[in-house]
């Protein structure tokens, strides 16, 4: 310990004690997260498009929305699996299942939604691709089960939004993690999946129709601009308890979870916000794209910040 | 009957027997503490005090880590201990985020988390915690809080307003109480954390959650193929190897 540190009479310092533990959920969470809202907003986003236009305006997404979907979801699944210490273990969450904890239920249910939206892909691109593995017996009989495809899709739409959800849930449960706490995450959860599912359908939606990709416009900026009140709501005014003001204080100081913030802000909300407001009144393709790049990377970075800093608060 | 935990502060001399005993009695490896004794000296030199404050898990009614853990590796015993069976534990870290008083963690040798249990092996046999015995001034006091003629809840009637718990306001309702404690010494918020505050060394975080000599390729094949044996041998090599790479 320096010496010359001032330390306040009323001041309490720890003199000796243990090495506590660092990050404990990294940045394979924070990818966790990212890739989830990604899976799981293509098909939100996509339940809007298709609810407001008709199919032939939207070319290719019967069979583009669920492989995007099927990546992301296998990539947010790969690396919860590699999160864990034991991932051969991971079969005792079907084994042992315990109901209150939201990993459980969010376990089951994205295992459910994979299953399905694996289904509705496969079904999708041999629909799109006839010439494609003609005579396999596999690909015409997911041929034969188009009409499934539409059945299923209300389904996979309304568990869309639990699985989005039910991270929300599980750093709710993490009662220790007071930053979390907040019903605002849950909503955050949302408009996340809607901001990276609208930027994701704008990069393969240039042979979509002019006003489909108004409204991915729209869907961007509206997800983002609440979104963003919601962080500097959260940013500045979180007093709802001591360890978040604490956490929060921290950041507010400087330091590269401060950089890594404002960062992510400016790259996947500010500016993404201004170039989709811009293109509502004309359409540039090249700057829309480039949003909509720049939301994918903001939003990693705000998410991870927001994951990391309450972390680093000592517990005991 | 509901076990609980009481420790006097003031009779605490911070001598660490407990936390010694601890680690011997479960076997707790390197880096990793279920009960640790924290030092705190409060107020401007000449006029400071020291405090010394025992911290393990706080067996609460409403367990966070119990109601997170999605395969139910974490359970209640019907004595109130909560109990840990790491041969469950997928090793999520879930119930070292829930729990608010750090008092989780994930073991280096299994991989699993693994924390206090106020030594239920021991207690089946009806023995007391290795701590409780280990203690020279008997500043940790164990009993059924249920019955009112036990050495506990007599403490805690005799000490009425003076009893304390930690994070009251988490409703975790813990069974882990504290005599002679103040909010410096029970809230962490409430002292500072400065450089180099380890007695032996200047590290104040672990760098690794869990086993840090194994990559995560191994926690899939190990399992199956099991992983080289380390023991003290192997660290003082890796030692000198990292030093031949420098």
């Amino acid at each position: 310990m320096e010496h010359s540190t001032v330390i306040e009479a009323t001041k309490a310092v720890v003199t000796l004690d243990v090495a506590l533990p660092g990050i404990i959920w990294g940045w394979m969470i924070t990818l966790n997260m990212w890739a989830k809202s990604i899976g799981t907003g293509v098909i939100l986003v996509g339940a809007v498009l298709l609810y407001r236009h008709k199919r032939e305006e939207l070319n290719g997404i019967r069979w583009k929305m669920p492989l995007i979907s099927f990546i992301f979801l296998n990539i947010f699944l790969a690396f919860t699996l590699l999160d864990l210490h034991q991932p051969l273990k991971m079969v005792n969450i079907f084994l042992y299942p315990h109901w209150t904890s939201a990993i459980t239920v969010g376990a089951w249910m994205a295992t459910l939604f994979t299953g399905l939206i694996t289904i509705m892909a496969l079904i999708g691109f041999f629909d799109a691709h006839s010439d494609i593995k003609r005579h396999s017996l596999f690909a015409n009989l997911c041929r034969k089960m188009s009409p499934f495809y539409e059945m299923i899709f209300p389904f996979v739409v309304f568990l869309a939004i639990p699985v989005t959800l039910y991270t929300a849930i599980i750093m709710a449960e993490s009662s220790a993690r007071e930053l979390w706490q907040a019903p605002t995450e849950l909503t955050q959860m949302l408009l996340s999946a809607f901001m990276v599912g609208s930027a994701t359908l704008i990069l393969i939606s240039d042979s979509w129709s002019r006003e489909a990709k108004r409204d991915l416009a729209l869907i961007l900026a509206i997800s983002i601009f609440l979104s963003f009140i919601m962080y500097m709501g959260e940013y500045f005014f979180s007093f709802k308890s001591a360890e978040a003001e604490a956490t929060l204080e921290y950041v507010h100081s400087g330091g590269e979870y401060n950089i890594e913030f404002w960062s992510g802000m400016a790259l996947g909300y500010i500016i993404p916000f201004f170039i989709a407001i811009s293109n509502l009144k004309e359409e540039n393709r090249t700057l829309i794209r480039f949003g909509a790049l720049l939301a994918l990377i903001g939003l990693y970075l705000a998410k991870d910040v927001w994951l990391k800093i309450p972390q680093m608060l000592p517990l005991s | 009957m509901k076990l609980g935990f009481l420790v006097d502060l003031n009779l605490c001399m911070g001598c660490k027997g407990c936390e010694v005993a601890c680690k011997v009695e479960n076997e707790v490896p390197l880096s990793s503490w279920r009960l640790r004794v924290k030092y705190i000296d409060i107020g401007t030199f000449p006029e400071t005090t020291r405090s010394f404050t025992p911290l393990r898990c706080n067996h609460c009614e409403n367990a966070p880590c119990e109601r997170i853990c999605p395969v139910s590796a974490l359970h209640y015993l019907d004595n109130g201990i909560v109990n840990i069976d790491s041969s469950r534990c997928i090793g999520c870290a879930g119930c070292i985020m829930a729990c608010p008083y750090g008092a989780i963690y994930m073991d280096p040798e299994t991989n699993t988390a693994d924390k206090c249990t106020y030594c239920a092996h021991r207690i089946e046999s009806g023995m007391m915690p290795a701590c409780v015995v280990a203690c020279p001034v008997e500043a940790n006091i164990f009993g059924d809080i249920e019955d009112e003629t036990s050495h506990i809840s007599r403490y805690i009637m005799e000490h009425q307003g003076g009893v304390q718990v930690r994070k009251p306001e988490k409703n975790t309702n813990p069974k882990h109480y504290y005599i002679g404690g103040g909010n410096q010494t029970l809230n962490p918020l409430a002292h500072e954390r400065i450089e180099g505050y380890n007695l032996f060394n200047n590290i104040t975080h672990l760098e690794h959650v869990g086993d840090p000599n194994h990559s995560i390729l191994d926690r899939f094949i190990a399992p199956v193929f099991g992983h080289e044996k380390l023991d003290n041998k192997s660290f003082i090599d890796m030692k000198d190897n990292s030093k031949g790479e420098n």
